[in-house]
């Protein structure tokens, strides 16, 4: 069996502003997403491939702000090394990995080397993709999704030849629609990646030696300057992934996020979630530490933190809560995520609209409460955005409050 | 005496299943409010003028009729007399004797002090009194002006641009029946032809009503007056009000509930709550500034202010309704819902969030 490992790009505190006011105070890799941070999710299922050695998280964050994380996952992911390098200039994704090159090829030598993004909620079919990636011995298989037409464009647009899955095209963000199969953030490598890479850097400095308007910088974009040049090489095939794909941009998309990984455990591992009954309805994670009265009713698709407490009638549907947080009775907490250590008064309604297909501007959809926020009882916060340390004893609806 | 009282359209979705005067206020049929007013100052027949005569109304007044002991005729216009022409219309029998008649507004609530007024007309040996009631904002009424130190009406202002006074037409008023020679049958207006007419003869005087005064004629303020007259129960200690020492989820004070109404004992009502016959209040529900109409259902941990729930609704659990939404005979309201200001027709199923004030009419 042939060595693989996988590289996950975590960004940076500057990155992740979208997720904001979430991200305010805890960085996006560690997001809680149905009872585990948003990194765990592609973590566990990198532990699960035949012949993968190490994970290596590629990021600007400080080595502290990883630690914690890192050395969980190391116990509970013992049968592989998990190591962290952290960027300290921006040198664009292929550049960094081609930074990091030695680290990644060191013994045992990989094969294989997945690369997968953070900011997206996937199945991760990493095997699938490995044994698609092993028939057709191509440079790099990347794997595509299928999205809705209308927003075909804000992602990088693949065409693929239908017979032998081999990659024809490939446009970032193109200004006309030319495929609905777009880019979902997750590549698998031969190690002569690296070759690739330095023959795109080679060429990007020759282009900047011979043009005096195009200033010279070592930065290097994965999708433009190495996959383009490889599709048009025809050394890069696509896997094409039929299980569930989002991106998690906005915080609003946490939600839906929330909801298809919760959907995913319930089938793949159902001891993680709370226990089906009239007051629990599936898919639900609910924290050991968490207190929830009896007669509060939760769910479906509801992560509850550490040491949250749910008072009496309780009812909480489509939402993320946030540890240390205390939902009083008779509380209602719909289509929202509540920050860490925030306080819902006593018939209270947070509630949000579900994350429309796509964005319209000025339109808050999911309500999001930062970080001890408190509202008062009986007051109602819909589709708004709360920063920080707020009191809020009022109702607000479709609003940013500062 | 006689009474003569009109009809309104403006506090439907609720009149669509029920002739305004039958629809409750504090438990009670409008009309009923003052019908037993004015059985308690000697009144023997009640004139109503209505534009069509509901079966439903008939058969009620019936045993209104057989309880009180008085009679109560239907005037029925053919086309719209406006506010005098019914008084032509019924001078059979107003001006069967020499005895004056009460003329009600049927839109108004207050606490009726027809006595009192019946002896200040009859002091004053005039042609007709009105009833005034003081305003904070008089710009947007007709004001009534007195002559100096006098109870004589001198005239009326509509919608005053300058401040003239803060008395305004309280819509209850007393005549002899020689005003009735000033009226033809055909369509008239009492406040704009007959008044300035009696007033020129110095004939009208103005009666301060004491206590307070409410126009109910539209869901916000058939609210805000149920809130005064809860508030009048409290202040003459009213036996009818639940007792908070004895109820402890009555919170606030100013409650109404009919000795029929089910309540969970871990909801929390009030202030100024009213809930009529055979309604159910489920576990952990919070109302307040609200009106339950009869047989209506209010499930679990729902949060309803200012808003009148109609008769046989069933409002679902975990629902927050508010501003002024009223929902109209036998609405549904499914759970986890958040209604808004909405107006909601008669046999309605609402199982999405109405998030703005709208009506709704038909499917959506």
């Amino acid at each position: 069996m042939s060595v693989s490992k996988g590289v996950l790009l975590i960004g940076g505190p500057s990155k992740g502003t979208r997720m904001r006011p979430l991200t305010l105070d805890c960085p996006k890799p560690l997001l809680p997403i149905a009872g585990k941070p948003m990194i765990w999710h592609p973590l566990s299922a990198f532990a699960k491939v035949p012949g993968l050695t190490e994970v290596i998280m590629i990021g600007f964050y400080e080595d502290s702000v990883m630690s914690g994380f890192i050395k969980e996952a190391k116990r509970e992911f013992p049968n592989i090394a998990i190591t962290y390098l952290r960027e300290y200039k921006a040198l664009g994704t292929a550049g960094g990995l081609y930074h990091f090159r030695d680290s990644i090829l060191r013994a045992p030598v990989p094969q294989n080397i997945f690369i997968c993004n953070i900011d997206i909620c996937s199945a991760f079919p990493f095997t699938e993709i490995l044994e698609l990636h092993s028939k057709h011995r191509g440079v790099g298989t990347i794997m595509g999704v299928n999205v809705r037409k209308e927003s075909a464009q804000k992602y990088g647009c693949i065409v693929t030849e239908p017979e032998s899955q081999l990659m024809m095209h490939y446009v970032e963000k193109p200004d006309s629609w030319i495929s609905n199969t777009v880019n979902g953030g997750v590549y698998l490598f031969d190690k002569s990646l690296f070759d690739e890479i330095k023959i795109a850097m080679d060429e990007k400095t020759a282009r900047a030696a011979e043009d005096p308007l195009v200033k010279p910088d070592e930065i290097l974009r994965l999708e433009q300057d190495v996959i383009v040049p490889l599709a048009a090489a025809k050394k890069m095939y696509v896997y094409q992934c039929k299980d569930f794909w989002r991106q998690i941009k906005t915080a609003a998309s946490a939600v839906t996020a929330n909801s298809l990984y919760l959907t995913r455990i319930q089938k793949s591992n159902p001891d993680f979630l709370a226990k089906s009954s009239p007051n629990v309805i599936s898919p639900v994670y609910i924290d050991s530490t968490a207190t929830i009265d009896p007669t509060a009713k939760i769910g479906p698709n509801v992560a509850i933190g550490p040491g949250v407490t749910v008072g009496a009638g309780v009812r909480v549907k489509d939402a993320i809560v946030l540890e240390g947080t205390n939902l009083e009775q008779h509380s209602c907490v719909l289509t929202s995520i509540v920050g860490a250590n925030c306080n819902v008064g006593a018939w209270a309604r947070v509630d949000g609209k579900p994350e429309p297909e796509q964005d319209v501007k000025g339109q808050i959809s999911v309500t999001i409460l930062a970080t001890e926020v408190s509202l008062a009882p009986e007051t109602l916060v819909r589709s708004c955005i709360v920063l920080p340390n707020k009191s809020l004893n009022r109702n607000s609806a479709n609003e940013v409050l500062l | 005496m006689k009474i003569i009282g009109g009809f309104g359209t403006r506090l439907r979705p609720l009149t669509l299943s029920w002739p305004k005067p039958l629809v409750e206020f504090c438990n009670k049929a409008m009309i009923l409010h003052q019908i037993e007013a004015l059985v308690k100052a000697g009144v023997k027949d009640i004139v109503l003028a209505v534009n069509y005569r509901p079966e439903v109304m008939v058969s009620v007044l019936k045993k209104t009729e057989e309880e009180f002991g008085i009679n109560i005729h239907f005037s029925v216009e053919t086309e719209p007399l406006g506010t005098a022409g019914p008084l032509a219309l019924a001078r059979e029998i107003l001006g069967k004797d020499d005895t004056p008649f009460f003329v009600l507004n049927s839109d108004v609530t207050c606490v009726y002090p027809f006595e009192a007024f019946r002896d200040f007309h009859i002091a004053h040996k005039c042609e007709g009194s009105i009833m005034v009631t003081k305003v904070a904002e008089p710009s947007a009424y007709g004001v009534v002006v007195t002559k100096p130190g006098s109870t004589v009406i001198d005239r009326f202002v509509e919608k005053p641009v300058e401040f003239v006074g803060n008395r305004i037409n309280a819509g209850i008023y007393i005549f002899n029946p020689s005003v009735l020679d000033r009226i033809q049958l055909q369509p008239t207006s009492i406040e704009k032809e007959v008044f300035p007419a009696i007033a020129a003869d110095q004939q009208l005087h103005s009666f301060d009503l004491p206590g307070f005064w409410m126009d109910v004629g539209q869901p916000k303020d058939y609210l805000s007056g149920t809130c005064l007259y809860l508030s009048h129960l409290t202040a003459t200690h009213s036996p009818l009000l639940t007792d908070p020492k004895q109820n402890k989820w009555v919170y606030g004070g100013n409650v109404l509930v009919d000795p029929s109404a089910e309540i969970d004992p871990t909801a929390v009502i009030g202030p100024n709550v009213v809930i009529g016959p055979d309604a159910k209040i489920g576990p952990g529900v919070r109302l307040q500034r609200c009106v339950i109409l009869s047989n209506a259902t209010v499930r679990d941990h729902s949060w309803i202010a200012n808003s009148i729930i109609g008769w046989n609704s069933n409002v679902g659990r975990w629902t927050r309704v508010e501003n002024i939404t009223v929902l109209g005979d036998d609405v549904t309201i499914k759970d986890e819902l958040y209604v808004n200001g909405a107006s909601v027709l008669p046999h309605k199923s609402i199982s999405s969030s109405i998030t703005e004030p709208r009506i709704v009419m038909c499917k959506f």
